[in-house]
């Protein structure tokens, strides 16, 4: 089956500023593909060419088998899209974001109000369905953005960093919501750069740094090439001199506020710590993140 | 599995559901905005067209209607360019910056330019309702001559757009409001009060008359007045409809160039 996305060698400038510089991306049908990376990598701007909104400098880009150049209007009735930043219509209800988005889609009246009725509940804002949307929590209204995007049924669904200022729980109830969209076929495509969330969510994706991609693969892929199993975090006294330890592990990393060891054996890496007789303030073992694979590429953390 | 609804509309249908939003949101707040429509035009009929238009004897100038008369037709018109400076300003730059509705709308299958021409259809809608609405109050108060008075309107309207379009426009170039004071302060106020609606256009510096001519305000009210009084000749409207359509043209075109470049880019 030919890819749902693809591009190659796509670049994004703006003047002389290069914000994609070249990439190549193939995204299947159903699968959830992640775009994994810190502000500024160029993710949005990837995700507004992919979603037709904005055209590119070079390469190829075809959605849906078609090139949005020609074919944008065609493309995006067929694909639902969740900006970085809400855009709802702040002034009209719940219910009427969802009517009138729909009818954009050349949606009848009363495809449109099914639709709506059926959407709210998929949001849980059934209670709010007359209420303005300037007053609803941040929650609320991304929960509405994201029910607005399914209005037209989309094949292929964008999502730009859908959980960005979230609290914990709206963003777990809306990643069970995204689950649910893939359970039922749809092709999703977010961004973010949270790495649980890329967890959570991708069964693959690409780490993004500098408009370049540095990276491609599933998680766990990804974590088992760039990292080892575990990882030993030791924090000591602030202003102290961390101490060399690089024959303790496969790689040593020093961040301003801890060290990290990398090890298949978390434990017996801090054991062989205290047999040396250093004495770090804290220490904890865990299991690699992807926000290790993208320190190992970049050489940064993630979220700063 | 599942199959998308949604399809690509013809152009005109496109715009007319935008025009359709906008009536989603005035179904609900019309009452908010009713009274700005025509408050200003109002008191300016009451206060000059009446109050100090009753020591005005109707004379050649006036047509021989009187004062109030003679202001109405022309007030309409300053009705229609006035709602068109606000649905024009901050009505624009807030779907572009601040709710984003616009930004929203194209990543539906409609397109920047099909954007545009929904809310400039829309606009053209508030200067009808808001002039024929003050056009109601205009005869409650008897200011109003007889029928002819209606033949403001469409002149009115096209006046309004002529002013609207190339705002619309400006407003899509713009990152913050700041100059849309001095579009209230430097364009709109000296073009309510020196165009002609209160006094005939002959009284001012003869410097000043050319900057009058480029105005829509006056190509509109000359129009609104003579079709209301039956004394506009024809080369003449001619000459001023073919002004007010070229200026709405020209601000169309700048329109369409600017919000794909603020929406596809
Ligand atoms: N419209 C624009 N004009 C100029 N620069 C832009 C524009 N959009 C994005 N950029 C720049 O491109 C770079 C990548 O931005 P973006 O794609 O938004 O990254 P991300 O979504 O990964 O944070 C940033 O440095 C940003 O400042
Ligand atoms: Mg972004």
């Amino acid at each position: 089956m030919s890819p749902l996305v693809q591009a190659k060698a796509l670049t994004k400038h703006f003047g002389t500023f290069e914000a994609v510089r070249g990439i190549d991306v193939e995204v299947r049908r159903g699968e959830a593909f992640g775009f994994l990376g810190p502000n500024g990598a160029g993710k949005s701007s990837t995700m507004r060419m992919i979603a037709c909104v904005s055209g590119r400098t070079s390469g190829d880009l075809t959605v849906l088998g078609m090139d949005p150049d020609v074919d944008g209007p065609k493309i995006r009735a067929r694909i639902g899209v969740v900006p970085q930043l809400d855009n709802l219509d702040t002034e009209l209800t719940v219910r009427q974001n969802l009517q009138v988005y729909g009818r954009y889609f050349g949606l009848s009246r009363a495809h449109v109000r099914a639709k709506a009725a059926e959407l709210m509940e998929f949001a849980q804002l059934t209670d709010r369905a007359n209420d303005e949307v300037e007053p609803l929590s941040g929650g609320m209204k991304r929960r509405l953005t994201i029910a607005r995007s399914l209005v037209n049924d989309p094949e292929l669904l964008l999502l730009d960093e859908p959980t960005t200022g979230l609290d914990p729980q709206a963003r777990h109830l809306l990643w069970d919501r995204l689950f649910r969209l893939k359970q039922d076929g749809v092709t999703l495509i977010i961004t973010t750069h949270y790495m649980d969330e890329a967890e959570q969510l991708c069964d693959r994706l690409v780490v993004m740094d500098g408009g370049r991609i540095a990276a491609e693969g599933s998680p766990s892929e990804l974590i088992s090439r760039y990292s080892t199993r575990e990882v030993l975090e030791l924090r000591f006294q602030p202003g102290s001199e961390p101490p060399v330890l690089d024959d303790l592990a496969e790689r040593v990393e020093v961040l301003p506020d801890r060290v990290l060891l990398y090890a298949a054996d978390g434990e017996a890496a801090l054991q062989a710590v205290h047999a040396r007789g250093i004495n770090p303030v804290a220490s904890l073992v865990r299991r690699s993140s992807l926000e290790d694979v993208f320190l190992r590429l970049t050489g940064r953390t993630l979220v700063d | 599995m599942t199959v998308p609804t949604g399809r690509v509309l013809s152009p005109l249908h496109a715009a007319w559901l935008c025009v359709e939003k906008h009536w989603a949101w005035y179904r609900r707040n019309w009452r908010a905005t009713v009274i700005s429509n025509f408050l200003q035009p109002v008191l300016f009929l009451v206060a000059i067209g009446i109050g100090f238009g009753s020591q005005v004897q109707p004379s050649e100038i006036t047509g021989g209607v009187p004062y109030v008369q003679y202001l109405a037709p022309a007030l309409v018109v300053i009705t229609a360019i006035q709602n068109a400076t606000f649905e024009s300003t901050y009505a624009i730059l807030s779907a572009f910056i601040w709710q984003k509705t616009f930004i929203g709308i194209v990543a539906t299958p409609i397109t920047p330019a099909q954007v545009l021409y929904g809310q400039l259809i829309w606009i053209v809608g508030r200067l009808l309702s808001g002039c024929a609405v003050f056009l109601v109050i205009a005869a409650l108060l008897g200011a109003v001559s007889g029928p002819g008075v209606l033949l403001a309107l469409p002149f009115a309207t096209l006046a309004g757009m002529a002013f609207s379009a190339p705002i619309v426009a400006f407003s899509a170039t713009l990152d913050k409001p700041d100059s849309f004071n001095t579009i209230f302060r430097f364009v709109l106020m000296p073009m309510t009060l020196f165009t002609g609606a209160f006094f005939p256009v002959s009284q001012l510096p003869d410097w000043l008359e050319p900057l009058v001519w480029i105005t829509p305000a006056w190509h509109g009210i000359e129009l609104a007045r003579g079709a209301t009084f039956g004394t506009l000749g024809f080369l003449p409207a001619l000459g001023h409809v073919a002004f007010l359509a070229v200026l709405t043209a020209v601000g169309i075109v700048l329109a369409r160039k600017y919000f794909h470049r603020r929406l596809a880019m």
